[in-house]
């Protein structure tokens, strides 16, 4: 099955078993998302990426692409839930960018300038969690997790290991390492695992790869998360001539977010880089 | 399994773990992941008496934090803590779906009711002795089932087997016709066509299909399921059967709740009784090739796993988060395969629709709620127990049955319900008007409405899976947000952002739980805005969190108590 | 001439990188000159703030002074932006928040190594510390905020002007930064 449907006005073509952000990325539409990943199974449990699908809430991430779907994924409503479940996370733990490693590089962060997002806005859960550098090459900063489960899922689809898990209820989530002590040095990780470096944020990080690109040469210096996410898929795709519309009545009510000028950027950039070696 | 060692460690230890994880050939963590989920697992020992006693608003109502306080100092051991010696700790819990009895209580699992000060005193005496549970006095264990009004099911003559002759009589496309005429809907909340979910199901090419009956019933106020399945537990068990004959199933499960553990030894005496008399098991009521049992399973202690994936992500052995949807169960449940969920009621209801006829149940109630509902009747009334109406009941008629005055509003479908004032008693039971899985709690004018939404609100963050980002982050939130406003520390600002936190929990939630979490607030809101403005401060802004509180540490470090030494929550 | 802007300024519990980086607006000093005038602030000697247009808050919330100055500038500024990573968050200081008060003040008073005379101090002139270091919007109403360690002298400038002109400040991509 494939077909076409419709995001904020734009004629987005799908093929067969494509979720709707996988679809939308293809066609150089950014949907903000975390717990996703291309090529990944889907998870949907950040909900930044909660767009309207023919008037219903649903997440992008997980839902299959449909012929005739509706979908509306900028609206100023959704953009506002979307910056404040932002918020809920950066208050949740403790995110410190300044003094952390990944920071230029984080997809936290990066969804957050997205955003345009300021401030936290909530009350901060001042969290006590542990920091995990018992092993040679990775580190885990638990302040920093949001419960993504890409560690997980890497581990165990793409590293064919099972070093995560996910455990506790509600507010009291924790990110938990498959090894009798329940330390990372004593788990079968490998710092050439995926799972070692899928990590959007600074959660997981592998050592003495930090501040390895100066800053103003970072990932999201200078393009948007929303360029960068996808920029490969656009290429792979050759979807960068601009965007069709699906209804002119529409669109002139409205200036798409995600035409034109994006899928220019995303030609004449470098292909994405390797996540295994970050920068 | 867990729960296995949980009984005989009173924790899950952590060379259990390593056991476990080789001969299951699962990873360490999906055991700790499964341990820490649940509310009744725990991986450090508990006490040799666990208690646990019930924090639902109407436990609070009779008296429970004083009752709670006096049984800790009774037995010198603080809430939430094990005892030094090892031999009892203390919790609070959950409903334990005995609010027609509290204060209520668990030990080691069982259930405790009409708690009072006398049989404290017996209890903490009982404990210092280390008395085994079987020879406590038999009346503590006494769970009554006050059946106030018997109504269209409650009062129908059955005999064991008459529903399932009665569906092969008729046959099986045709019952299912009947089940569809009868419109009956789904007795858990969400009041999905039963007849559509078992048509669907039974199309499905995958196989095997799997029929699970939902006895988790964890909102809090609730207790019919747990009288259907005291009493009534041939119905049950007959109506699962019929439904695994016309969706061809020969695998049934029914997921307990924990709080239930004292109906576990009955129920499978009724299952064995039924497989003796033919009604279980193999070539059912002499019909070749029908072949169907039912398995019962316990939970653990999670709200959320009355929820009808995460259910069933529990009967798989691991925490009960709901999955993504579509697709839905009836799709791709229990083992991925084809599963019906539905409540106890549901089931009960359909044995006498099979035996009946739809149209006999659909001349009951309105044109989109037919038949009749079971509620449990708690809190601020004369009689309360169990309660069966025609769908469409106005609250009033239903006040005056169980004899409350002087009420000031009435808490319909639990927490995740509606709070309506005694200005809206004329409305109705029904999926149209005031939908609920049977919850009834009744509060009279000496209640203080921020209690109860209290009570509620800190539940949901209680029992939050966690999964989701505005679920998890946003119930907590919610909580300390309502809590500064009801503390008086709260200004205008701060009852906007309450509005548009709720707004937020409500439309990016991933289940129903997160759907309805800020429904205490949002409808107390819109019935009560005044109670919220009259906690507002003037002032433009108030810390939520004590301040001069956080100088405490330094205050005694330094030895100092001088004015210097102190802030102002709000500046003079 | 119409009657200057005025703008305070204060860090709290910060380091002062987020005023070092306000001065990096260099030349375009002087026509801001021709604007505002400054009432309290660490380029004059004024000691406490009156009635302003603008107060720039610098630093997160460490002790009980950051609290009566934070509350002065709050009564006395029509419009209060939190400057920077650590008046928005708690930034660099909060990173004490993950030890306990009580082993911070026994570490650097009583039993650290090179300790000399252990006291903890308790002159009533100093400023007793909060067990956590705060952001300043838990403490005040904070109308604006204004992120970086620190905001670049182009925020600076973006955001005053903004405010002075009347408008809500927004931020290009190329300036929203949290390093």
């Amino acid at each position: 099955m494939s077909g076409t449907l419709c995001i904020d006005g734009i004629a987005v073509p799908f093929s067969d078993g494509q979720t709707i952000i996988e679809a939308a990325r293809s066609a150089g539409v950014y949907i903000p998302y975390l717990c996703h990943r291309p090529g990944y199974a889907p998870y949907g449990s950040c909900k930044l990426c909660t767009v309207k699908v023919n008037g219903r809430t649903n997440t992008a991430c997980t839902l299959p692409a449909a012929d005739g779907q509706t979908v509306i994924s900028n609206s100023p409503d959704l953009q506002h839930d979307r910056q404040r479940i932002t918020q809920m996370l950066f208050v949740e733990g403790n995110h410190f960018c300044p003094s952390c490693e990944k920071s230029g590089n984080c997809q936290l962060q990066a969804v957050a300038y997205h955003q345009n997002m300021l401030d936290n806005h909530y009350p901060h859960f001042y969290a006590q969690r542990e920091l995990d550098a018992s092993h040679p090459d990775i580190l885990i900063d638990h302040d920093r997790c949001i419960f993504c489960n890409l560690c997980v899922r890497a581990s165990k689809e793409k590293d064919g290991k099972e070093v995560f898990g996910i455990a506790g209820r509600g507010i009291h989530k924790r990110l938990i390492v498959n090894s009798p002590s329940g330390k990372l040095k004593d788990s079968d990780i490998s710092v050439d695992d995926e799972a070692a470096h899928v990590c959007p944020t600074g959660a997981i990080l592998v050592k003495r790869s930090a501040y390895l690109a100066p800053i103003g040469e970072r990932i999201y210096d200078h393009h948007p998360i929303s360029e960068v996410a996808c920029e490969k898929a656009v290429l792979d795709t050759q979807a960068a001539k601009g965007h069709a519309s699906c209804d002119q009545a529409q669109l002139a009510g409205q200036v798409p977010q995600n035409s034109g000028s994006d899928s220019h950027y995303a030609a004449s950039m470098p292909p994405a880089p390797d996540i295994k070696h970050g920068r | 399994m867990l729960r296995a060692v949980q009984a005989q460690y009173l924790h899950i230890p952590q060379a259990a773990i390593e056991q476990l994880a080789a001969a299951l050939h699962i990873p360490r963590t999906q055991i700790i992941a499964v341990a820490e989920f649940y509310s009744f697992l725990h991986l450090t020992p508990q006490g040799r008496y666990d208690i646990h006693i019930s924090d639902s608003i109407t436990d609070r109502m009779l008296g429970k934090e004083k009752l709670l306080n006096y049984l800790s100092e009774k037995l010198n051991v603080k809430v939430g803590q094990v005892r030094a010696d090892g031999l009892v700790s203390l919790n609070n819990t959950s409903c334990t779906g005995m609010c027609d009895q509290g204060p209520a209580g668990l030990v080691n699992g069982y259930a405790l009711t009409h708690l009072d000060y006398a049989r404290i005193d017996v209890i903490a005496k009982l404990i210092e002795q280390q008395a085994p549970l079987t020879d406590w006095p038999a009346e503590f264990f006494a769970v009554d089932e006050p059946i106030r009004k018997p109504g269209l099911l409650l009062n129908q003559p059955f005999n064991n087997g008459a529903a399932i002759a009665a569906t092969f009589a008729r046959g099986l496309a045709e019952t299912l016709a009947e089940v569809d005429c009868s419109n009956l809907r789904g007795r858990g909340g969400a009041g999905f066509k039963t007849a559509l979910k078992w048509r669907t199901c039974s199309v499905q090419a995958a196989t095997p299909h799997y029929v699970i009956c939902n006895a988790d019933e964890g909102e809090p106020g609730t207790f019919k399921d747990r009288m259907l399945l005291d009493l009534y537990a041939d119905q049950v068990f007959e109506g699962m059967t019929l439904c695994a004959a016309i969706i061809g199933s020969d695998q049934g499960l029914l997921y307990l709740r924990a709080e239930y553990l004292f109906l576990y030894e009955q129920l499978q005496r009724v299952l064995q009784r039924r497989r003796d008399s033919g009604l279980l098991g193999r070539n059912i009521h002499g019909r070749p090739g029908f072949d169907f049992d039912i398995e019962i399973r316990m939970g653990a202690g999670a709200y959320i796993c009355g929820e009808a994936s995460a259910q069933i992500e529990s009967l798989e052995g691991k925490p009960g988060i709901p999955r993504v949807k579509p697709p839905n169960s009836v799709i791709c449940g229990y083992q991925r395969k084809p599963t019906v969920v539905d409540n106890v009621e549901t089931f009960f209801a359909a044995t006498h629709i099979a035996i009946q006829g739809g149209q006999w149940f659909a001349e009951v109630g309105t044109a989109q709620s037919t038949g009749s509902k079971l509620l449990s009747i708690s809190g601020d009334c004369a009689r309360p127990g169990i309660y069966e109406y025609p769908f469409g009941t106005p609250i009033e008629d239903i006040l005056r049955d169980c004899g409350a005055d002087d009420v000031m509003g009435v808490q319909v479908g639990g927490p995740s319900g509606t709070f309506i004032s005694n200005r809206e008693l004329q409305r109705r039971v029904a999926f149209e008007d005031l939908s609920t899985a049977g919850s009834f709690m009744v509060f009279n004018s000496s209640r203080n409405i921020f209690d109860i939404v209290q009570n509620f609100t800190d539940f949901f963050a209680h029992e939050s899976c966690g999964f989701c980002t505005p679920c998890r982050v946003g119930t907590t939130l919610l909580k300390n947000q309502l809590r500064k406003i009801v503390e008086g520390n709260g200004a205008a600002v701060d009852l906007e952002e309450l509005s548009e936190l709720c707004l937020i929990v409500k439309n990016n939630s991933h289940c129903g739980l997160g759907d309805s979490a800020a429904n205490p607030i949002l409808s107390t809101l819109a019935s009560h805005p005044e109670l919220y403005l009259n906690q507002l401060k003037q002032s433009s802004f108030t810390p939520g969190f004590d301040l001069d509180a956080t100088l405490a540490v330094a205050r005694r470090m330094a030895e100092r108590d001088d004015d210097a030494a102190h802030l102002s929550q709000v500046e003079n | 001439m119409a009657a200057k802007i005025k703008i305070a300024t204060t860090s709290l519990a910060g380091c002062f990188g987020c005023h070092m980086s306000f001065l990096d607006i260099d030349e375009r000093l002087l026509s801001l000159a021709e604007v505002v005038e400054f009432d309290r602030s660490p380029l004059t000697d004024i000691e406490h703030c009156g009635p302003c247009d603008i107060g720039l808050i610098e630093g997160g919330v460490c002790n009980s002074e950051n609290v009566h100055v934070l509350r002065e500038f709050r009564n006395n500024c029509k419009i209060l932006v939190a400057v920077g990573a650590c008046a928005i968050n708690g930034g660099l200081p909060a990173l004490r928040n993950f030890f306990k008060l009580e082993d911070c003040l026994l570490e650097a008073y009583q039993d650290g190594i090179g300790v000399d005379n252990p006291q903890i101090p308790n002159d009533p002139e100093l400023p007793l510390l909060l067990d956590k270091v705060r952001p300043i919007h838990e403490i005040v109403k904070i109308d604006y905020f204004m992120p970086g360690c620190p905001p670049s002298a182009d925020v600076f400038w973006n955001y005053l002007n903004a405010l002075i002109e009347g408008r809500d400040p927004t931020l290009p991509y190329e300036l929203v930064h949290y390093d």
